[in-house]
C-alpha cells in the first residue's frame, strides 16, 4: 500500500542522495530511495536527482530498466521534478560527451522534454566564461510558479554545472539566470518540474523550493 | 549574474573542527555539523572543511563526520587533506561530499585528478595548489633532475628573471619542482573543474591575498579559482576579487575567531559593487 505523503527519490548510482533525502524531510516531506520500476510507478511524487555525466546517467537508467517507467510517470499528471543531471536527462539528448557520428550530436535522454543539452561556451556572450559555472547565481521569472512560493526575484540559488538545457519551447521555461546571458534555470510542464540549480544546497530559498514541491 | 563566494576553511582533526569557532555561543565549537549551522545561517557561501587527520582509522571518523555534515547542513561543501588514492576519494563522494580537493597525491601522479572527473565529473574534482617564491635560480637546478622537463616559462613581467611560483606540498616545506601556472593549466586539462590557490608566502601573514599568483593563475586556466592565504580583513576580500579573476575567497581565523562576521564581509563588498550574495 503507498503512502500517500511519500516522495520517492531516484537512485541510479548518480551520486548521493543522501542530501535530497535529508532535505525533503527537513521541509517536512517523507522521502525514500527507490531503484526498481515497480516503485518508480507507485510513487505518488518523484525526484530525479544526479550529478555526473549525461552518458553514465542514460546508461545506468537503461540497465536499471528505469527509463520507460520515467517516461510513464512523467505521463501520469503526478508531480515529478528533475535536479541538475536530472533536469538534463528530460531532454531530448545532450553534446556532453556525444560521439562524432552521434544523431544530431547528441547522446540520447529520456525525451520527455523536446530540446537539446549544451555546453557553456567560453566566450558566451563576448566574456571569458569560467566552465564549470560553480556558486550562488540569482533567479528571475515572468510569471509565477507553484515552487516559487515565498522566493523572490533576484534570490539566489546554487549551481554547479557546465551544461545547461535549451528548450525547443520556450514556454516550459520557468526560471532563468545570467551567465554571459541568459540560461534556463528551471522549466515547468504540466506535472512536470525542473531544476538545473541544486535547492537541497541552496540553503532557505532551496528549502523553500523543495517545500513548495512537497506541498504540491 | 554569478556572485563571488565566501568560503570560510575549517580544519578537522580526527571528525572535529581543531582551532574551534569562538565567535558565539556553540555547545561544542569542535562539533562540524554545528560549526557548518553556524555558518550556514551566518551566510556563508560554501564550506571547505580540510582534513589534518593522518592516520588511517582517523579516516573512517572523517567519513562520519562528511556523512552528518551532508545529512544535516543544506548548503555546497567541499573536503580537502589526506586523500592519496581514486579510493579515497570515492568514499568521500559516497559519504556526501559534492567536492574532493586533491593536493599533493595530484602532484605524485596527476592521473588521480583524470580519474576523479570521469567517475565524479569535473565539477566534484578541485585542485588545491599551493604556490611559494623561489629564486630562479634554485627552482632551474630543481627541474633539470625532472625527467623531460624544459625550463620554466616567464610568470609575468614582475618575475623575469628573479623568481619563480613553484608548487610545494607540506604546508610549503617541499618543493617540487613544478612551475604553478603550467601545473594549473595541466590539472585544469586532466579534469580538474576547480582549483584552491593557497600561496604559501602569503597563508598565516594576514597581510591579503598574494595578488600576483593569484592573478596569474586565473588569468591562465577558465575554471573557478579560490584564492587562499592571506586574509586579514574584508579589505583584502576586495582587493583580490577588483585585482583578479578569482571567483572565490577562502578565510579562516578572521571568521573563526570573531574578528568579523560574515555579514560584516559581505557588506563591505557590496558597498565596493561585486556581486555577492546577501547574508540572509
Amino acid at each position: 500500500m503507498a503512502d500517500l505523503s511519500r516522495i520517492a527519490i531516484i537512485d541510479y548510482r548518480m551520486g548521493n542522495l543522501r542530501s535530497v533525502q535529508k532535505a525533503v524531510e527537513h521541509v517536512g516531506g517523507a522521502a525514500h530511495i527507490v531503484t526498481r520500476p515497480d516503485e518508480i510507478s507507485e510513487a505518488q511524487k518523484l525526484i530525479l536527482p544526479g550529478v555526473g555525466a549525461f552518458g553514465d546517467g542514460m546508461r545506468f537508467l537503461d540497465e536499471l530498466k528505469l527509463s520507460d517507467a520515467i517516461r510513464a510517470f512523467a505521463q501520469s499528471g503526478k508531480p515529478m521534478l528533475g535536479i541538475c543531471l536530472g533536469m538534463q536527462l528530460l531532454f531530448d539528448g545532450s553534446e556532453e560527451d556525444a560521439p562524432s557520428d552521434a544523431v544530431d550530436g547528441l547522446v540520447p535522454g529520456l525525451g520527455i522534454l523536446s530540446g537539446r543539452v549544451v555546453r557553456f561556451d567560453n566566450d558566451r556572450g563576448g566574456q571569458r566564461l569560467k566552465v564549470p559555472q560553480m556558486g550562488w547565481n540569482a533567479l528571475r521569472w515572468d510569471r509565477p510558479d507553484p515552487l516559487l512560493d515565498g522566493v523572490n526575484q533576484g534570490d539566489a540559488v546554487y549551481f554547479v554545472h557546465s551544461y545547461y538545457a535549451q528548450p525547443t519551447d520556450e514556454s516550459v521555461v520557468s526560471m532563468r539566470a545570467d551567465y554571459g546571458g541568459d540560461f534556463c534555470a528551471s522549466v515547468h510542464k504540466d506535472n512536470l518540474f525542473a531544476t538545473q540549480f541544486h535547492p537541497e544546497k541552496s540553503q532557505r530559498i532551496g528549502m523553500k523550493i523543495l517545500s513548495n514541491f512537497v506541498g504540491l | 549574474m554569478l556572485m563571488k563566494r565566501i568560503i570560510p576553511c575549517l580544519d578537522v582533526h580526527e571528525g572535529r573542527v581543531v582551532k574551534g569557532v569562538n565567535f558565539l555561543n556553540l555547545r561544542d565549537a569542535g562539533d562540524p555539523v554545528e560549526v557548518a549551522r553556524v555558518y550556514d545561517e551566518a551566510g556563508a557561501d560554501e564550506l571547505v572543511f580540510l582534513d589534518i587527520t593522518a592516520s588511517h582509522e582517523g579516516r573512517d571518523i572523517t567519513l562520519d563526520m562528511v556523512r552528518r555534515v551532508a545529512e544535516q547542513c543544506f548548503m555546497p561543501f567541499t573536503v580537502g587533506g589526506g586523500i592519496r588514492t581514486i579510493d579515497d576519494v570515492t568514499k568521500l563522494i559516497q559519504a556526501g561530499a559534492e567536492k574532493v580537493s586533491i593536493n599533493t597525491a595530484a602532484v605524485i601522479d596527476p592521473d588521480i585528478v583524470a580519474q576523479t572527473a570521469r567517475r565524479f565529473g569535473r565539477c566534484a574534482t578541485v585542485v588545491n595548489i599551493d604556490p611559494k617564491r623561489v629564486p630562479r635560480e634554485a627552482f632551474e637546478s630543481r627541474r633539470r633532475s625532472l625527467p623531460g622537463a624544459g625550463p620554466a616559462r616567464d610568470q609575468g613581467p614582475e618575475t623575469r628573471g628573479e623568481y619563480i611560483f613553484e608548487v610545494h606540498t607540506h604546508g610549503g616545506r617541499k618543493p617540487t619542482g613544478l612551475d604553478a601556472l603550467e601545473y594549473a593549466r595541466r590539472v585544469v586539462e586532466l579534469g580538474a573543474g576547480e582549483i584552491i590557490l593557497t600561496s604559501m608566502d602569503a597563508d598565516g601573514t594576514k597581510d591579503g591575498y598574494d595578488i600576483e599568483i593569484t592573478r596569474a593563475v586565473a588569468e591562465a586556466v577558465d575554471v573557478p579559482v579560490v584564492a587562499s592565504g592571506g586574509c586579514g580583513s574584508p579589505e583584502h576580500m576586495r582587493q583580490v576579487f577588483e585585482q583578479t579573476r578569482a571567483d572565490a575567497a577562502l578565510a579562516a581565523s578572521i571568521f573563526h575567531y570573531g574578528e568579523y562576521s560574515i555579514a560584516q564581509t559581505k557588506q563591505v563588498l557590496i558597498a565596493a559593487g561585486l556581486p555577492i550574495r546577501p547574508a540572509a
